[in-house]
């Protein structure tokens, strides 16, 4: 498998670009995937600490509040977190589902639709999502843009931060840190097909086991994700605190950045030009000499008959 | 040539009119020009304008405040000139007669006419539109407390909110361009009375009312004063 070029060209997305990015080099590379099988997830949140030592993080310390999540949500500076459910099933016996929660790297990402600056957010021709957040203006627009929830604003620097699927290690063809600090292999990683085949296996296994209604999440809302779960209950995903049914774009960011924008700018450059045009046809208003005159005679008229 | 302490024409803007229009003015068009990069990618290069992305960014939403304010002054002092009358319906019944320059088939209009009366309701319209869709986009004080739903709306509202505006704002200067005397009415002050007559004349006419009358009370301070009033010398 070929994790892509560390070259910027292989990109096949760009914010706020409406010409072709560099992208040549977008041959032969397989689209990558990593798997979350949730149902193999022992919550020991390895994987929080090898995203926080390979990127570098370290998010404030924070307190306890009763439950297993720490934090309690993503941070500009917690890529991701475990999220902890304590779900009743129709036996009446308690299943902990535990969901790692972190970018989903859509094929149709919201943030970049909704990013205003040129750059900022890229899609690599392997279908890792990233921000370049050189690029990066603060505008939290990328947070309206996406389905899932995901993006940060940091308040050091006022930049959007998000899981990177590691596009870093990948490019060297690495796995994530969070794939290789798992203990006991939830977290899968390679291409998109090998790891639609391996959640099929484990979806048949899971069915064999009892969970009927076991399935992917691989939602086809936002044209599939290079993030993929394995769930026990496909069919209810928001008891994964709230993991959406049908993830799309909302239709508010598409009227917001969809065709209307280059028609109204268009508008906006017609408009002055029509008033160009209509001044060289019709002409100015203008009060001729001889008005001006008769006004000033009626007046003094008007005057020295008083 | 002028006489000295004798101003030519009528007054048609006072000095803090043009002053408040002016400021309401310029920080609209610095609007539209940071605002315009994050409409459409076409308009980038305006960032540089304002010393970069980040920094149009962040200056945008402040001259943003400081418009609503001065506009609100203004739109409260234009308020009773703006109200649409029964002739201002009948001119615009006649666009065609006013883009076509035959302006002697129009009706007379008071001091501001429909479409000067439209641009200030249009604007009376945005303006609070784009401060509060403004205000829960606004990063980093605003947008975060906000649900995702009301920053989606925001973003929505904003950019179409803002096209309305900026067409109004396009046919409102060339207007001024279009109508000779216009725009040096806002600029000095004054008008010609032929000008009034001609674009205003129920103004015009109210303006000549109010002037004799001041000739008048002139006229009556000027007369011999009764010989009783003499006599307690």
């Amino acid at each position: 498998m070929r994790g892509g070029q560390i070259n910027l060209q292989d990109i096949i997305a760009r914010s706020a670009t409406t010409v072709p990015s560099p992208q040549v080099r977008d041959g032969g590379i397989d689209p990558v995937t990593k798997l979350i099988d949730v149902s193999r997830c022992i919550g020991c949140k390895a994987c929080q600490v090898a995203c926080s030592e390979w990127n570098d993080l370290r998010d404030d310390v924070g307190e306890c509040v009763g439950v297993y999540d720490n934090p309690l949500d993503l941070t500009p500076d917690s890529f991701q977190v475990m999220r902890f459910n304590e779900y009743e099933n129709e036996q009446g016996n308690l299943e902990w589902l535990i969901r790692k929660d972190n970018c989903m790297h859509c094929a149709e990402p919201g943030c970049l639709e909704a990013c205003p600056a040129p750059g900022a957010i890229v899609q690599y021709a392997n279908g890792i999502v990233d921000f370049n957040s050189e690029h990066c203006i603060g505008c939290g627009y990328c947070v309206a843009g996406c389905p899932f929830d995901i993006p940060r604003i940091s308040k050091k620097d006022s930049k959007a931060y998000k899981c990177t699927l590691c596009s870093d290690r990948v490019f060297h063809g690495l796995e994530p840190a969070c794939v290789k600090s798992c203990p006991t292999g939830s977290i899968m990683f390679g291409t998109k097909e090998d790891m639609l085949d391996l959640a099929e296996t484990r979806t048949n296994f899971l069915k064999s086991r009892g969970y009927e209604n076991a399935g992917i999440y691989d939602p086809e809302g936002v044209g599939g994700t290079h993030v993929v779960y394995v769930l026990q209950h496909a069919d209810k995903p928001e008891i994964y605190n709230d993991l959406p049914k049908d993830p799309r774009i909302s239709p508010m960011v598409d009227a917001w950045k969809g065709v209307t924008k280059p028609l109204m700018s268009a508008a906006v450059g017609l408009a002055a030009l029509t008033g160009f045009f209509h001044y060289v046809t019709a002409g100015p208003k203008e009060i001729s000499a001889e008005d001006e005159e008769a006004v000033r005679a009626d007046e003094s008229s008007e005057e020295e008959r008083q | 040539m002028s006489h000295p302490g004798r101003e030519e024409g009528l007054l048609r803007y006072g000095g803090w009119t043009r002053l408040n229009h002016w400021l309401v003015a310029i920080s609209f068009v610095l609007l539209v020009l940071s605002g315009l990069p994050f409409f459409h990618p076409f308009f980038w290069s305006l960032t540089a304008l304002f010393g970069g992305p980040t920094m149009t960014r962040i200056v945008h939403p402040f001259i943003g405040v400081f418009m609503t304010l001065v506009f609100f002054i203004m739109a409260i002092a234009f308020f009773k000139e703006s109200l649409v009358k029964r002739h201002d319906i009948q001119w615009l019944k006649q666009i065609r007669d006013v883009l076509t320059n035959r302006d002697e088939r129009l009706p007379p209009v008071g001091k501001n006419n429909a479409g000067q009366k439209m641009v200030y309701w249009i604007m009376l319209l945005c303006v609070p539109l784009l401060l509060v869709s403004g205000i829960v986009i606004w990063q980093p004080y605003f947008a975060d407390a906000m649900p995702i739903t009301i920053r989606r709306l925001g973003a929505l509202t904003h950019a179409y909110v803002a096209f309305l505006a900026i067409i109004t704002l396009i046919i409102h200067i060339y207007s001024g361009i279009w109508v000779k005397g216009s725009f040096q009415a806002m600029i000095r002050g004054r008008v010609s009375k032929a000008w009034a007559k001609h674009h205003h004349d129920l103004w015009y006419e109210e303006e000549m009312a109010k002037e004799r009358r001041s000739r008048e009370i002139r006229r009556e301070s000027r007369k011999p004063h009764p010989p009783q009033s003499r006599g307690t010398e």
